[in-house]
């Protein structure tokens, strides 16, 4: 857990007494839409279809269950009773009333939470690996580097004016579980040749109309010159980013436009005037950050408590939950448990009130109080032993959060589509939904093996299209939804963006297309172990284009 | 003087004028009273482009109640009743078209 410090707690609660100002004036009449609205949206607060929709941010997809237990609260008193957890490991209520708003943020507040910097043209909520500090793979604690960036950058005014929006992601594990590619700015820790940690910096990466992977500028960085080099490739973009035109505005496009190598040597100009100065981190500095991670008191343990094979034994629904969700932890004797919120015929990411406050006692009595969010729109319990697996399983299948369908082809990440958003072409739930009750039998999932569909309600990319093993996004054409399919997306250690495979099919044969493609995989892998992915690079996608439209 | 925008308007069929709610966000439709009503059939429908920028002018006007007025195209049914002239205004006016996640208990 982090520890927030009296500077963000005041700042939270200065911002929360602004707020209700703002929007008391708002209401008299005092401030016109169009004053208010860029102080709304530097809060989190959108308008969407039908209401308007506050979004928190969740550093580092960390929550405490006194955190989900106030998200519950929010969702019970001022939404509809449910939240969405989104791609970039916030949640996102949709239904919440402008005069309710500063009552709401206060709530939130008194728990550290809040919305700043989820929305306008400033450094956006630092994503990282969800199993951040229990992932046995990892070199060190993302977080501790994310947070070092996010105080610096957080109401930085030289960074709240910037060209446009900017996402950082760092990672520090040898898997990469965090889609660092695809973010502004990706920084991934590992170790070179003679053992010392280092960041590899990569720039550039973003979904949207025009998708870019982040190229790598910097191969190794010594960890002391972390936050200057963020702060010269922050100044850089600053300065040479297109403020002309907004599509043109995020950095991919400087990168893509300048090249790699030419905006890399700028940066390299910036960094070299200051990189001996104020922000080279000293150890003392990167200590007391680092003691703000509060680690749990774990027991010591041994791995496979004879209980639990058992208890494998004797139930073969646990004994597959437990392949599917349950994954290695640090420590011996514990796991990471994750909880999927994509139930059959559900809308994936949505938890109920219902759902966070037993997930919150869940996580008091079986993971030191913590619950992780995962990009993929799931929950995680990080930090369970293992002997305690078989309760937990039975509280999770009860609240319908035990689907054992993590990385399979009803895991899906969709955004909210035009069921809820303002911006959107198409809708994307019903059409996750609909795929989900195709593929309801779970050992056929399981055949399928890992696939990963992303969907996105319009060009924006916010279900990550472009990344999925399936990417399917919604267009519009004559008034109908239609969907464009790519495939062969990846957003792991190898991410590559999908192709798209032909003409957009209609809302109705969305689900047919995807069964079509399943069928070919089935039909052409070398072997049960050759996963989709693997299928499709050796065969590329003709034979699944072919089996596509040959249909219809 | 007419704003760019309003100068552009051309309709080709009957129109309404709709916005969110300032209060709680929640889908209204400019009336003939020069009120706000959350019932299509209760909003006034424009059937040319005057009465359409003459609309959308007084709703405009009116931020203190609405956010984002714009134009949106209605089907009069034969009852004299009024249906959204497409999926999104359908969606605006009734909701998701899915179920909200109350199976978990709300
Ligand atoms: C419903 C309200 C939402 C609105 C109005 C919205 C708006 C946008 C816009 C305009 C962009 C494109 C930005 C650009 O390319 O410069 C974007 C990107 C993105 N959004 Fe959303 N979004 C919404 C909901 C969500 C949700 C629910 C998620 C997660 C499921 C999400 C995740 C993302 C991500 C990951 C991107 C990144 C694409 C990139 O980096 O280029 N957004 N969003
Ligand atoms: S991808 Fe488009 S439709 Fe989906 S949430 Fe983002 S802006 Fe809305």
């Amino acid at each position: 857990m982090y520890i927030y410090d009296s500077i963000d707690r005041t700042l939270v609660a200065e911002r929360v007494a602004e707020f209700r100002d703002q929007v008391a004036r708002r209401l008299s009449g005092e401030l016109t839409e169009d004053e208010f609205k860029p102080l709304r949206l530097m809060n989190g607060v959108y308008l969407q279809l039908h209401a308007y929709m506050l979004r928190i941010a969740n550093p580092y997809g960390t929550l405490s269950s006194e955190q989900l237990r106030r998200l519950a609260h929010v969702a019970r008193h001022y939404d509809r009773g449910y939240g969405h957890f989104t791609t970039r490991q916030n949640i996102q209520f949709h239904w919440i009333k402008l005069e309710q708003l500063p009552d709401a943020m206060a709530d939130l507040a008194d728990a550290g939470m809040h919305g700043m910097q989820t929305s306008g043209n400033n450094v956006r909520n630092i994503t990282t690996d969800q199993w951040a500090g229990v992932a046995p793979d990892e070199i060190e604690d993302p977080r501790i580097w994310a947070e070092i960036i996010r105080q610096h950058v957080t109401l930085h005014p030289e960074f709240s004016f910037m060209p446009r929006k900017f996402k950082i992601c760092v990672g520090t594990a040898s898997h990469d579980r965090a889609a660092l590619r695809i973010h502004d700015l990706a920084l991934r820790l590992h170790r070179n040749a003679a053992g010392e940690a280092g960041f590899e910096v990569m720039v550039g990466g973003g979904l949207g109309r025009t998708p870019y992977l982040a190229q790598t500028i910097r191969p190794f960085l010594k960890k002391r010159d972390l936050l200057s080099y963020v702060e010269a490739v922050l100044r850089t973009y600053n300065q040479f980013g297109r403020r002309d035109n907004i599509w043109k505005a995020r950095i991919k496009i400087l990168v893509h436009d300048l090249g790699a190598a030419a905006f890399a040597k700028d940066v390299e100009a910036e960094w070299q005037s200051i990189k001996d100065g104020p922000l080279a981190l000293d150890a003392a500095t990167v200590a007391e950050i680092a003691s703000r991670f509060v680690y749990p008191d774990y027991e010591a343990l041994e791995d496979g408590p004879p209980a639990l094979a058992a208890a494998r034994r004797a139930d073969s629904r646990f004994d597959r939950w437990v392949n599917n969700a349950v994954a290695n932890h640090k420590k011996p004797g514990y796991a990471i448990v994750t909880l999927s919120l994509k139930p059959e015929g559900g809308t994936p990411g949505d938890c109920t009130a219902v759902q966070m406050d037993a997930i919150a006692d869940l996580a008091d009595r079986y993971s030191f109080s913590e619950i992780r969010i995962g990009h993929e729109q799931n929950l995680a319990l990080p930090h369970v032993a293992q002997r305690d697996l078989p309760a937990v399983w039975r509280a999770l299948d009860a609240l319908g959060l035990a689907t054992p369908n993590i990385g399979l082809v009803s895991d899906i990440i969709s955004c909210p589509g035009l069921d809820y958003c303002s911006l959107a072409n198409a809708r994307s739930i019903p059409i996750a939904q609909e795929i989900t009750r195709r593929f309801h039998d779970l050992d056929r999932q399981r055949e399928l093996g890992r696939l990963h569909i992303n969907i996105s309600g319009c060009i924006n990319a916010c279900g990550h299209h472009h990344v999925g093993h399936i990417g399917i996004l919604g267009v519009e054409k004559n008034g109908e939804e239609f969907y464009q399919i790519t495939l062969g997306g990846k957003a792991d250690d190898n991410a590559e963006l999908g192709t798209l495979i032909g003409p957009a099919v209609p809302y109705a044969k969305v689900a047919d297309v995807v069964e079509d493609i399943a069928d070919t995989y089935v039909a052409l892998r070398t072997g049960p172990d050759e996963l989709f992915i693997d299928t499709l690079a050796r065969t590329g996608i003709e034979p699944f284009r072919e089996r596509v439209y040959a249909a219809r | 003087m007419a704003s760019p925008l309003e100068r552009k308007i051309k309709i080709t069929g009957p129109v309404v004028v709709t916005a969110n709610r300032v209060a709680d966000g929640a889908v209204i439709y400019r009336d003939a009273d020069g009120g706000w009503t959350t019932r299509l059939d209760a909003a006034a429908v424009a059937t040319n482009a005057a009465s359409a920028r003459a609309l959308i002018a007084e709703a405009n006007a009116d931020d203190l109640r609405a956010v984002g007025p714009y134009i949106a195209p209605v089907e009069l049914t034969a009852s004299g009743g009024r249906r959204p002239g497409n999926l999104r205004e359908l969606i605006r006016l009734s909701g998701p078209t899915i179920d909200l996640p109350v199976s978990f208990g709300i």
